[in-house]
């Protein structure tokens, strides 16, 4: 996917300016999701953000964990869906399900 | 992933190369499958070389169980291209929509005066007739090409190219009138009812488009459904998981 290229590029920039990055990755989809299998956002060590794997619903959870992983160095495996609790708190509205891989860039 | 990793995925695109990573998700161990040859811990696993290589046919990326461990094949294709003849004031518009939509444009027209990088800022501008430009450049299967000159002289040479290649789209600007003209002429160079049919003309989803900007909204829309409905019937019918 060439958007996810867009993501990888920053993620090349942040990288060559010292900072701390992370990329989270959808790997997996059920039913109606924002963003398809592939879609990748960028987290530098500030939170800031490049490309999405969803609609702005997950966002904020992923960052929170990018940044754990920027910190720790471990990849972790997000799932986010309407049946998982911790969805409703961050809001997946279009009632899919996604599986998000979060890892450390370095 | 490892920073060379993105590196090698940046230079994939820069070439033009289609390829998959795939990461282990138990410890995020990475394995770049290209076409020819693979790199990496998991490089000589067959089924996942396999596995990989199916993914890469259909451009879809997926998890897969091999043996137990979870693997992630994000397959990463190069950016659709778009040719577009004729650096004309549609194009303006085109060039630039094209280019959000992720598409590698380039621009082609012979005539100096309008094939200029300041007409045309951040795409690839070729001062060349259509099929001089096309051999250099080489069409193939993620490609679309566009003629917009109203003009048989420029915008023929290009459509009996891309006729004669596998470009996924050929779209010619112009009334049915002038597009039964055209199939006349194209006929005499060896293109039969069959391929001509390949041709979107009029170009473009028929939603009353008057403005440049409106029938490049109405080309992009037409490109960006054929590429969809191709890449639907590649991938055949989308498992869903329980």
């Amino acid at each position: 996917m060439s958007d996810a290229l867009d993501v990888l590029d920053q993620v090349g920039k942040w990288k060559n300016a010292g900072k701390g990055v992370a990329v989270a990755t959808v790997i997996t989809t059920w039913g109606s999701s924002p963003r398809p299998v592939g879609s990748q956002l960028g987290v530098d060590d500030t939170g800031a953000m490049v490309g999405s794997v969803s609609g702005g619903c997950i966002e904020g959870a992923v960052v929170k964990e990018a940044l754990a992983a920027i910190t720790d160095g471990k990849p972790r495996l997000l799932d986010f869906g309407v049946t998982d609790e911790q969805a409703w708190d961050v809001g997946l509205a279009c009632g899919g399900k996604v599986q998000v891989f979060v890892e450390k860039v370095g | 992933m490892k920073a060379e990793t993105v590196a090698a995925l940046q230079d994939a695109r820069t070439k033009r190369h289609a390829l998959v990573l795939a990461t282990r998700l138990s410890d995020a161990a990475e394995t770049l499958i290209y076409t020819d040859r693979a790199e990496g811990v998991l490089a000589k696993d067959a089924a996942l070389l396999s596995a990989a290589h199916r993914a890469l046919g259909i451009g879809r990326s997926e998890t897969v169980d091999l043996g137990g461990e979870k693997i992630f094949l994000n397959v990463y294709v190069p950016p659709p291209r778009l040719i577009i003849v004729g650096a004309v004031h549609i194009a303006q518009s085109l060039a630039p929509m094209a280019t959000m939509l992720d598409f590698d444009v380039t621009v082609v027209d012979p005539r100096g005066a309008w094939a200029t990088s300041a007409r045309f800022p951040g795409v690839k501008v070729i001062q060349d007739w259509a099929d001089e430009a096309f051999q250099a450049m080489g069409l193939d299967v993620s490609t679309a090409v566009v003629t917009l000159t109203h003009d048989p002289k420029l915008d023929d040479p290009a459509l009996e190219a891309a006729l004669k290649s596998d470009v996924f789209y050929v779209g010619a600007l112009g009334s049915r009138k002038t597009h039964a003209k055209r199939k006349e002429r194209l006929a005499e160079v060896g293109i039969t009812d069959e391929m001509f049919a390949r041709v979107h003309g009029p170009v473009g989803l028929n939603i009353g488009a008057k403005s440049p900007a409106e029938i490049a909204i109405s080309i992009l829309g037409q490109i960006v459904e054929v590429r969809a409905r191709r890449l639907e019937a590649l991938a055949g019918p989308k498992v869903v998981a329980a």
